[in-house]
């Protein structure tokens, strides 16, 4: 039966590669970059150990430590990681509880997190060459270690899955999951700075874990290696216990999982409360404006984009504040306008198949395209204005506010009336409804990058005017250039958003449609 | 009300003679005038290919106004795919169709507002709760506020889902789904209903009453097309009916001619054929 287990997972990831040649392509680049990274690794731990060994103990057990929480976070905070052999399926089965474990804790190391993690635990036994005791020793402490990993992953996912379940609790991780993702940046920032100021902390932290069921097992080898048997012995026993607890848990959730079959919890809500609906103006326009902007903030796909909003000048300043120089803040707002406008290009792709409705009700072009516009534009006009000018107060100076208004304004519109023209002709595969923001749809990578980027590359191209016009400003520091980009950039704006929501809307017309055809292929 | 117009004057009513091969499609009637009184829905030679398979094969139907009319066929057969063409969702390659007289793919905005259509297999915007994605397809219609308001009330309470309008789609259950799909068709009062499988997932009681509201909706002048498995159902709530298979109807008319004295499941398999002889399952007998 455990057999049958494993072999079916490696059977589902045969025949996800022979469905996408793509996936395959991802994995092997996956596979190689890991693998260069682990060949790094246990040979910066080999000669550590043999230079200073006590550095390489406390790498390996603070190491260790930060990936079994790794293992048991990720999978919380991003849904769906691998849920390939998940408990929920082997439900009408009649698999004895004790192989359906044993069979699914295998599975989980098949995978390129799984192997990596293997390949560590087991290389990080070649650091004790020159102690055979320690070195034969590590390699069953690596088994367990493994284990723990699979089992606390395992275990986190299977407790969760009331919530997870739930899909409020599905939408709002899919968006807290892009918080520190983006700030990746400044967390490492801060955290090498932190541990440069106090080096002395590590290595009392490191003793600390090792008596914690987090360290434990990994310390085993150094205490062997110290002659230390006592200690070992003790550290040996807290991680094989701490694996048991956690498998024996594991089996609880898990037994009581495949008896309770995930339930939606939905609290029965009379109506009356229109939302935007009744804010916008009852006409097709308006109602396609008040709906998309509910999709802004209820569908965390769109959430996604629009919670980058407050983080991105906060890993601008982290990117670029090296130097002390904070010019480049003032970038800030025509960055924004470009993002945002850019963000309805794929509209039409995020809607899917419920695009149908605006087929059969007959909306016209023109109507959808400008209430898609109208509903990003409630709140990226502010949002664009706020961010061109605050950092002015910063700088101090003033001469340049006009031009970057008048950048920061031109690219919205542009933005705006092209993204109406490609949304309403280039479709692309999309996170379908529901799912998380994060996942890309297996075969769209190529055709997504050229939409997205031949877009990008207009984009430019139609604010070069106003650009220019702001350097003009910039290099002769003559205030009548900055004005004079504000003008052309409304000007330039206006009339581009007028021609692209004329053309996207004739687009629309005539290939309604195809594009539903093309959108539904996508499911 | 049960005899088919002649409109357009071509084999209308029974068995069409399908074209043989898809590459010699039927030549479509001529664009005549709109006649005095147009049927419901006229179909002429529709097809369509997705790839080497051909979904709809010439197909040719006449809905007269005021029928209720059921179209069934097995899985496969080209149902969704002939409604979808037929409700201006999906452009067919040949054929043409006309609602009330109004030519769907030549003036589908005049043709849209006559018609209603549930269509299968589609999503919708389920971040929306029940009561807000009706009135969005009310105003989308261009409807204006108050109406959409009332009959969005009225809506809801006939299809039962008062208690449920503050919620969001995305949480209800297949059969609320359907309902919901179904009042956000019916809310600009058309004359012409397209339901691609409304009953399916719907709860006994609740099918009960849609029951009702669409009968009351062909009594008051209204045609309903339904697509479905359930020939019962067909049998026991449309009077006419049309039989499609492999892209082409095999039969067409009134229920009482297409099932000739059978009831008319036994007739739908003697069309399609393909029943199997229980045989080859004997270790699934028990004893």
């Amino acid at each position: 039966m455990v057999a049958h287990l494993v072999r079916l997972k490696l059977t589902l990831l045969r025949n996800g590669f022979k469905r996408s040649p793509w996936q395959l392509v991802g994995v092997i680049l996956g596979g190689l970059y890991a693998l260069g990274v682990l060949v790094l690794l246990i040979a910066g731990l080999v000669l550590l150990a043999t230079h200073e060994p006590g550095i390489g103990r406390m790498a390996v057990i603070l190491g260790g430590a930060a990936a079994f929480l790794g293992w048991a976070l990720i999978p919380m905070v991003a849904t769906g990681v691998d849920m390939t052999l998940d408990p929920a399926r082997f439900v009408t089965f009649a698999v004895p509880m004790r192989q359906l474990l044993l069979g699914l804790a295998i599975g989980g190391v098949i995978g390129i997190p799984g192997l990596a993690t293997l390949l560590a635990a087991l290389g990080q036994a070649a650091m004790w060459w020159r102690q055979p005791v320690a070195m034969v020793a590590a390699i069953p402490c690596a088994a367990v270690a493994v284990l723990t990993c699979i089992v606390l992953s395992r275990l986190t996912t299977s407790a969760s899955t009331t919530l997870a379940s739930s899909r409020r609790f599905k939408d709002l991780s899919g968006i807290i999951g892009i918080i520190p993702l983006m700030l990746l940046g400044p967390i490492i920032i801060g955290v090498t700075e932190g541990l440069q100021s106090s080096r002395d902390f590590l290595p009392s932290l490191a003793d600390t874990l090792a008596w914690t069921p987090l360290g434990s097992i990994w310390a085993v080898p150094g205490d062997l290696a110290l002659a230390n048997w006592g200690v070992a012995a003790a550290r040996f026993a807290i991680g094989a216990a701490f694996l048991a607890l956690i498998a024996w848990l594991w089996k609880i959730s898990l037994a009581r999982a495949l008896v309770t079959p995930p339930y939606n919890a939905v609290t029965r809500r009379a109506g009356g409360r229109l939302g935007f609906f009744s804010r916008f103006p009852g006409t097709p326009t308006g109602a396609i404006a008040a709906r998309a902007l509910t999709y802004w903030f209820k569908d965390p796909r769109y959430g996604a984009s629009l919670i980058s909003v407050p983080l991105i000048p906060v890993v601008m300043f982290f990117a670029f504040s090296q130097g002390g120089d904070f010019s480049f803040m003032m970038w800030l707002g025509p960055i924004m306008a470009f993002l945002l406008a850019f963000g309805i290009s794929a509209d039409i792709s995020y809607d899917n198949t419920a695009f149908a409705l605006h087929l059969t009700t007959g909306v016209s072009g023109l109507a959808d395209r400008a209430g898609r516009v109208v509903a990003c534009a409630v709140f990226a006009l502010p949002v664009t204005l706020v961010f061109a000018v605050v950092p002015f107060f910063w700088l101090g100076s003033w001469e340049l506010l006009p031009g970057v208004l008048g950048l920061s304004l031109g690219t919205l519109l542009t933005g705006f009336g092209l993204s109406s023209v490609v949304s309403a002709r280039y479709t692309y595969n999309v996170p379908l409804p529901g799912e998380s923001p994060f996942k890309t749809p297996p075969g769209s990578t190529a055709r997504m990058m050229i939409v997205q980027m031949g877009g990008m590359a207009v984009q430019l191209l139609l604010v070069l005017p106003e650009a220019g016009l702001l350097l003009a400003a910039m290099l002769t520091g003559d205030a009548i250039w900055s004005w004079a980009a504000l003008a052309v950039g409304l000007v330039l704006g206006a009339v581009l958003l007028f021609v692209g929501l004329r053309a996207g809307g004739k687009w629309y017309d005539r290939r309604a449609p195809e594009l539903l055809q093309a959108v539904a292929v996508n499911k | 009300m049960t005899s088919p117009d002649a409109w357009p004057p071509a084999d209308s009513g029974t068995a069409s003679p399908a074209p043989s091969d898809y590459a010699e499609p039927v030549q479509p009637a001529e664009t005549a005038a709109v006649p005095p009184r147009a049927p419901a829905l006229a179909v002429r030679g529709l097809a369509k290919r997705f790839g080497e398979k051909i979904a709809v094969n010439g197909v040719n139907l006449d809905v007269p106004a005021g029928s209720f009319y059921g179209l069934v066929g097995p899985n496969g057969a080209g149902k969704t795919t002939s409604l979808s063409m037929a409700t201006g969702l999906l452009r067919p390659d040949y054929g043409q169709v006309w609602v009330h007289g109004v030519d769907v793919w030549a003036q589908p905005l005049e043709a849209k507002r006559l018609m209603g259509v549930l269509p299968d297999g589609v999503r919708l915007f389920d971040r929306l709760t029940g009561e807000q994605l009706v009135t969005y397809a009310g105003l989308l219609r261009g409807m204006d506020r108050e109406t959409v308001a009332g009959r969005v009330a009225d809506l809801l309470r006939a299809m039962d889902l008062t208690n449920d309008a503050g919620t969001l789609v995305v949480d209800y259950s297949a059969g609320m789904t359907k309902k919901i799909a179904l009042a956000s068709a019916l809310i600009h009062a058309p004359k012409l209903l397209v339901l691609d499988e409304p009953f399916e997932a719907v709860d006994p009681v609740s099918a009960a009453n849609i029951r009702d509201i669409l009968h009351d909706y062909v009594d008051s002048g209204g045609t309903v097309i339904v697509s479905s498995h359930v020939m019962d159902l067909v049998q026991r709530m449309c009077d006419h009916v049309a039989v499609i298979a492999n892209g082409n109807v095999l039969a067409a008319g009134t229920v009482d001619e297409v099932r000739a004295g059978a009831s008319l499941e036994d007739r739908f398999v003697q069309l399609v054929g393909g029943r199997n002889q229980a045989e080859g399952l004997e270790w699934l007998r028990t004893s």
